[in-house]
């Protein structure tokens, strides 16, 4: 009987190289390729030039301002919206809460659109009311407060989410602790939760801040027709007229995007220090406040911020797409599916992009399924320091901006590749890339969770009775990470399908994606399509939030991003 | 099949102490050892080095000519053929009862219909004809700890390894499992190394018993010449009920002690040529006798079939004893020490 060295490890031999060699190609050689591009050029002085632009300076100002604003919009909607759902006994708190989540899941490019379609002299939806203003008079939302308000729409679930956390966490028995100590429900209120709730909140502006930083499907569609430039739709323009100082340019304004981005991260660590309130004994059963008369006001005022940032920017959208014409009225006779027809049958453009969006999705949907297997595997078995750091490294192109790691591949890709001397860039393959880096981090979570809430003596038993790594990964760990597996495919493929960020500087002729598309068909003026492209891509974004909602009690706990 | 040899084992994780330290000891082909220490002590880790899910840093375990492991070589699990019974059990949800039964089959390609046939044997071993189709979700506790049991039964394995298996069971269950096992190890004839911390289940179950703590290997021995002659101060304390008496004792006198030596040394009336040592006296020892030593009762408790009592000597030093009649907290009595034992 032979036996082997070091095989008491559960690891196949190849693992380790197999992971390394992922996380370095996804991860460490485009930061690196981006860092070292920036670091060059600064030495050069070719950064002199740029950093003497005041439109840089501009961008980096509204880029700052949209997001300070957009992050206080976030924390008084989601904030509310978490305190009433959360703590009181408002009625039909699991609807609200989904159809608050949606925001979250629709590309913001859509979002912009849909606002779009909403306000403003040409608004199909106010027309039809009779309450559009008159024709000339300016789009109210392309500006600075209109950039800002819908950055609050957008990032305002994740305040929700992170406050959630805190709010779920606090134990029943501390409440009715300080009910005996003779508190109020109001001192219970102001005295325990709210301050127990003061860390969540820190940390959803923090990631409100950053979202907004990085940001650039809002912007694009509001900032760009009114000349208002933040730092990433600065780097698309730059590299849409593209020069010779174009990569030092934008490796710089990445650095600088990066480091707006970090610095919101360290205003909430220095606001948090000493704020960390472990709440000890049960908890998950939160505890519910009466609202007594105030309950149908508070209900009311709930579903009528539902309507307003969610139900009308969307009927706004649906008119927008059944008018003949942008501008035209919409009534019952004038409306026309012809936007629909043209989108999905006629226009090469809008079908190519659905093919392409649709096999870059599952593309990076089931390469990620078997990367996060064998990658997670890895660091919930690991024993040694390499799993924490390797990690880490799978989160950081996630926790980066999208068009911070665009510009990494471009860096990273222009060149052919060495040894095999051929080109991906501007081939889809460069978008493919991108997307497994960007999106790593989101199709590992709920399969590490799996893993870890995986009794491992299920692993060694199967190992006992005979079964090799191949034979036990298919007959016992794969088919009970299966479900949070499931989930990880959809909501990568959820995400990638309507993804601008990345593919917005990497596309090129025939490599254009749906987002892109989007983008593209309103910029060109033709209101309808993009609007009826977006009405299409909500309803995929609902029904496959809709099959995850679903499987949800399958999955294992912060397997998907909305429920916490 | 073979002995199974532990020689000079050692565990270190990190830097801290080693888990297990020069641990050597053999398990005869058949014989079924139970492993028994305080939580902590290293037990869990022999057991886990023994099916192959950990690596020794030193020292090496064989199986009769077979090297198993040491701390540059290494067979995997999945070729040891051993079993294990783990304290969660360990079933696959996804897997009905027969299925989880039948995987080690599976796995070594038996042929389908012999599989089948050698499942329902196992499964009527352990009383479980019935629930062949079921999930291991829709069973009781003891019922899943026989699944489990059963699935080890199937491939005839060299030594079957069990990790405190009776620690999430209660009380009533715990007394029928404990037959199952017997039941069990009496027709697999298998080598069993049993985890534990209870050392009633230990004496009961075991045809030998190894006690460890602080990673060492303190006695090995079959299970009454234990209880009889413990070896030190750890083992006397853990295995069995008595108490430990510190005395004076001559030099030369033998470790089993009669009530003319021990009186004598509790007398303190031996001076020349003595030691001081620690003597296990066990309850069923202590006699009342208004002959003897007097003591004052400190408690008293009814534990159904006797009382158990608690009497502290003129010296100070506490003992325990059993008692038929009833007998008050305060009460003086005289008590006779039949026998001890120098540990």
């Amino acid at each position: 009987m032979p036996s082997y060295k070091m095989s008491g490890s559960s690891q196949p031999r190849w693992l380790f190289p197999f992971v390394a060699t992922v996380i370095f190609i996804l991860s460490v050689l485009p930061l690196a390729r981006l860092a070292a591009t920036g670091f060059t050029s600064a030495l050069r002085g070719d950064a002199g030039q740029l950093l003497a632009d005041p439109a840089l300076w501009d961008a980096a100002l509204n880029t700052l301002t949209t997001s300070f604003l957009g992050m206080n919009a976030a924390v008084i909607l989601g904030g509310s919206f978490a305190i009433l759902l959360t703590l009181f006994d408002v009625r039909g708190r699991a609807a609200l809460g989904f159809l608050f989540m949606l925001p979250m899941m629709i590309p913001p490019q859509v979002t912009a659109l849909s606002w779009i379609g909403l306000t403003g002299p040409s608004s199909t939806l106010l027309k039809a009311i009779g309450m559009a203003p008159p024709l000339g008079s300016p789009q109210p939302l392309y500006s600075i407060g209109g950039i800002a308000l819908l950055f609050g729409v957008q990032h305002a679930p994740l305040v929700y989410l992170a406050m959630r956390v805190g709010l779920l966490a606090l134990p029943r028995e501390g409440v009715e602790a300080a009910r005996l100590a003779g508190a109020s429900w109001w001192r219970v209120l102001l005295d325990i939760v709210l301050p127990l709730a003061m860390p969540g909140l820190v940390a959803g502006a923090a990631i409100a801040f950053v979202s907004g930083v990085g940001n650039f499907g809002i912007p694009a569609i509001l900032g760009i027709p009114a000349s208002i430039y933040t730092l990433p739709t600065l780097i698309y323009s730059k590299f849409a007229s593209f020069g010779p100082a174009t990569f030092s340019d934008i490796s710089i304004i990445s650095a600088l995007i990066t480091l707006l981005a970090v610095g919101g991260l360290s205003v909430e660590a220095r606001v948090l220090r000493g704020r960390e309130f472990r709440t000890i004994g049960p908890s998950g059963q939160a505890a519910l406040f009466r609202l007594g008369p105030l309950r149908l006001p508070a209900e009311l005022l709930l579903w009528f911020v539902t309507f307003v940032i969610l139900a009308l920017p969307f009927l706004a959208l649906l008119a927008g797409s059944l008018a003949p014409a942008y501008g035209v009225p919409l009534t019952a006779e004038t409306a026309t599916l012809h936007a629909y027809e043209e989108v999905l049958f006629r226009q090469s453009v809008t079908r190519t992009a659905f093919a392409n969006s649709i096999s870059l999705a599952l593309a990076s949907a089931f390469g990620l399924l078997l990367i996060s297997v064998l990658l997670g595997y890895y660091i919930v078995q690991s024993r040694s320091r390499m799993a924490g750091f390797i990690a880490a490294l799978a989160e950081i192109p996630y926790a980066l901006p999208g068009i911070v790691l665009a510009v990494s591949f471009i860096l990273l890709l222009a060149a052919p590749l060495p040894v095999l001397g051929v080109s991906i860039y501007g081939t889809i393959w460069i978008i493919l890339i991108a997307y497994l880096s960007s999106f790593l981090a989101v199709s590992l979570k709920p399969v590490v969770s799996a893993y870890r809430q995986l009794d491992p003596s299920l692993e060694e038993a199967a190992r006992l009775s005979g079964a090799g790594f191949y034979r036990r990964m298919r007959d016992v760990t794969v088919p009970l990470i299966a479900p949070a597996a499931g989930s990880s495919v959809i909501l990568v493929f959820l995400i990638a399908c309507n993804e601008l960020t990345v593919s917005a500087l990497l596309w090129s002729a025939g490599t254009q994606t749906l987002g892109v598309a989007i983008y593209n068909l309103d910029d060109s003026g033709s209101f309808d399509l993009a609007a009826a492209l977006s009405v299409l891509v909500v309803v995929m974004v609902v029904i496959l939030m809709l099959s995850l909602e679903l499987m949800a009690r399958r999955l294992p706990v912060g397997a998907l991003p909305w429920r916490r | 099949m073979a002995p199974l040899i532990l020689n000079s084992l050692e565990k270190r994780f990190g830097s801290g102490a080693p888990a297990v330290r020069d641990l050597s000891l053999t398990v005869q082909e058949g014989r079924f050892l139970a492993l028994l220490g305080p939580s902590g002590c290293g037990k869990t880790t022999v057991l886990r080095m023994i099916a192959g899910f950990e690596q020794p840093s030193d020292g090496s375990i064989l199986l009769g000519e077979r090297l198993l492991a040491d701390a540059a070589t290494m067979l995997p699990p999945e070729r040891r053929n051993m079993a294990m019974v783990f304290q969660s059990y360990a079933l696959w949800p996804h897997m009905t009862v027969a299925e989880n039964v039948g995987y080690p089959l599976k796995v070594r390609k038996v042929a389908k219909e012999k599989a089948r046939q050698k499942v329902r044997e196992a499964l009527s071993a352990v009383r479980l004809d019935a629930y062949a189709d079921r999930r291991p979700a829709a069973l009781s506790g003891g019922q899943r700890q026989r699944v489990a049991l059963a699935r080890c039964l199937v491939t005839e394995p060299d030594v079957v390894l069990l990790d405190e298996p009776l620690a999430n069971l209660d009380r009533h269950l715990r007394q029928e499992m404990e037959e199952t096992f017997r039941e069990f190890h009496a027709r697999s004839g298998a080598t069993m190394i049993y985890v534990t911390h209870d050392q009633s289940e230990a004496m009961a179950l075991a045809t030998d018993v190894a006690v460890m703590s602080e990673g060492r290997l303190l006695q090995m021995a079959p299970p009454e010449e234990i209880y009889a002659r413990p070896e030190g101060l750890v083992i006397g304390g853990l295995v069995g009920q008595g108490s430990i008496l510190s005395l004076a004792l001559p030099r030369t006198s033998s470790r089993s002690l009669d009530w003319p030596s021990l009186r004598v040394a509790l007398d303190g009336s031996v001076a020349e040529g003595t030691e001081p040592a620690h003597v296990l006296v066990r309850p069923q020892d202590v006699l009342l006798d208004d002959a003897g030593l007097t003591g004052r009762v400190t408690s008293s408790f009814f534990e159904g079939e006797r009382y158990a009592l608690r009497i502290q000597l003129a010296d100070g030093q506490s003992l325990r004893a059993f008692s038929r009649q009833p007998v008050r907290q305060g009460d003086a009595v005289g008590v006779v020490l039949q026998a001890g034992w120098r540990l």
